[in-house]
């Protein structure tokens, strides 16, 4: 399943790549593969910005704006001006993830 | 620790699944044996979710092997590792405390690739001499990643999103509209009821009845059918596909009514939006939405259903005030 189309905040930086192989491992949606020993970008579309790519990556080949993708910690945000939380209030009744 | 679940165990994830209970479901943070583990056995690392927890336990069966439980606060993996809860460094912390340079002779953490959200690899190793090897997605593929000489195929490192899985976590989006729901049943009550004489309970009844099932059926196509059906609802936009399902509730029910004219216009405004906002929420549960994305539906959504729900209201409104002969 594939979200909104080019809206993705990954950018990746080849010439930092040294083929390491470890975006292709942590990728839960397949972005990343390997050709010519070098990392490529298969399709940013798939793309859910987790972040996971660009923590595990040693080189700084890969930057995203990671974040949740949850409409109610994004409105959360905006009315209180902090930063998108999943905790919902923090509550022990939280209802979300 | 057995590999088994018991009937508490099934009962535990089922009621993880529907109520804020899944808040409290945890084990305690540390070290496990399943099985006889010795020094050579592999250390699996998971979250101190209950629901995790046994999932791992129960993939394990039949081998001897250590599990180490990060404190997530009862968060799943992904979830934890998102909020960094399951962490660089909680898993430093845990592999110290446990003391698992002195427990096993080799050097091998295999933590859950969902974890690699929150955990990086190389920090761990600087930290602690051991080499994090990020497994499978799916607990239930780690016996065949482990006899494969820890090497994932492709198919075990993507995240799937079936529509069982879609549906175990309608609960759970259903939940929250239900508790919003009486607070919106009183005002339309009152709305209907309210006559220049007091509140009248037959015509709040009668007026606010059509109302009440609207709601109902917009928090069931966006909290349900929206996320069960999800890739057959058209348009990539959970607002869009929210609405559209709302729309199909609204409209078969109001066919099925009699309203004036001006609070059937505000029915096929207000409701399908309403759809359109429950299931937008379901972006928060899916296993393939982005930030980036949730935040560009927003930007025009909620103007969107702040501006239309004002002028649902405004029709109700005049419609109320031209019985009274007010204009």
């Amino acid at each position: 399943m594939k979200y909104l189309l080019d809206v993705t905040s990954l950018e990746f930086f080849p010439k930092k790549c040294t083929g390491c192989g470890r975006c292709v491992d942590v990728c839960p949606h397949g972005v990343f593969a390997m050709r010519d020993k070098r990392a490529v970008i298969t399709d940013s579309n798939l793309c859910m910005e987790c972040g996971a790519c660009a923590l595990n990556c040693e080189f700084g080949a890969i930057k995203v704006d990671a974040g949740v993708g949850c409409a109610a910690a994004l409105i959360n945000s905006i009315i209180t001006g902090g930063p998108p939380s999943c905790d919902c209030g923090g509550t022990t009744g939280s209802d979300c993830c | 620790m057995s590999s088994e679940w018991t009937k508490k165990d099934y009962w535990g994830a089922v009621r993880s699944r529907i109520s804020a209970f899944r808040m409290r479901y945890a084990v305690e943070p540390g070290l496990y044996a399943i099985g006889e583990p010795g020094a050579e056995s592999d250390v699996f690392v998971t979250a101190n979710y209950k629901l995790s927890f046994d999932t791992v336990r129960k993939s394990l069966k039949g081998l001897n092997a250590w599990i180490l439980v990060l404190d997530t606060k009862s968060i799943n993996v992904w979830c934890a590792a998102g909020k960094g809860t399951f962490g660089t460094d909680e898993l430093v912390k845990r592999v110290n405390e446990a003391q698992l340079d002195k427990i096993v002779n080799h050097k091998r953490l295999v933590v859950p690739q969902l974890g690699a959200v929150g955990v990086n690899a190389r920090a761990v190793q600087q930290a602690t001499g051991f080499r994090v090897h990020f497994g499978p997605v799916y607990a239930k593929d780690v016996p065949a990643y482990v006899n494969a000489g820890y090497k994932k195929t492709d198919e075990m490192r993507l995240v799937k999103f079936t529509m069982l899985d879609r549906l175990i976590l309608t609960p759970m989006e259903i939940n929250p509209s239900m508790k919003k729901f009486p607070l919106f049943a009183l005002i339309a009550l009152i709305l209907f009821g309210l006559q220049p004489s007091g509140i009248l309970f037959k015509d709040a009844w009668a007026g606010g009845l059509p109302f009440l099932l609207l709601g109902l059926a917009a928090i069931f196509s966006g909290a349900f059918i929206t996320p069960v059906f999800l890739p057959f609802i058209p348009f990539r936009s959970f607002a869009v596909k929210g609405w559209i399902a709302g729309m199909i509730f609204t409209s078969a029910i109001m066919k099925t009514m009699s309203l004036d004219v001006l609070p059937a216009i505000s029915s096929y405004i207000f409701f399908p939006l309403a759809s359109s906002y429950i299931a937008l929420q379901f972006t928060g549960s899916t296993t393939f939405t982005g930030m980036s994305g949730v935040r560009k539906e927003l930007k025009i959504a909620l103007p969107v259903y702040l501006i239309f729900t004002a002028l649902s209201v405004i029709l109700l409104i005049t419609d109320k005030l031209s019985q009274w002969n007010v204009i």
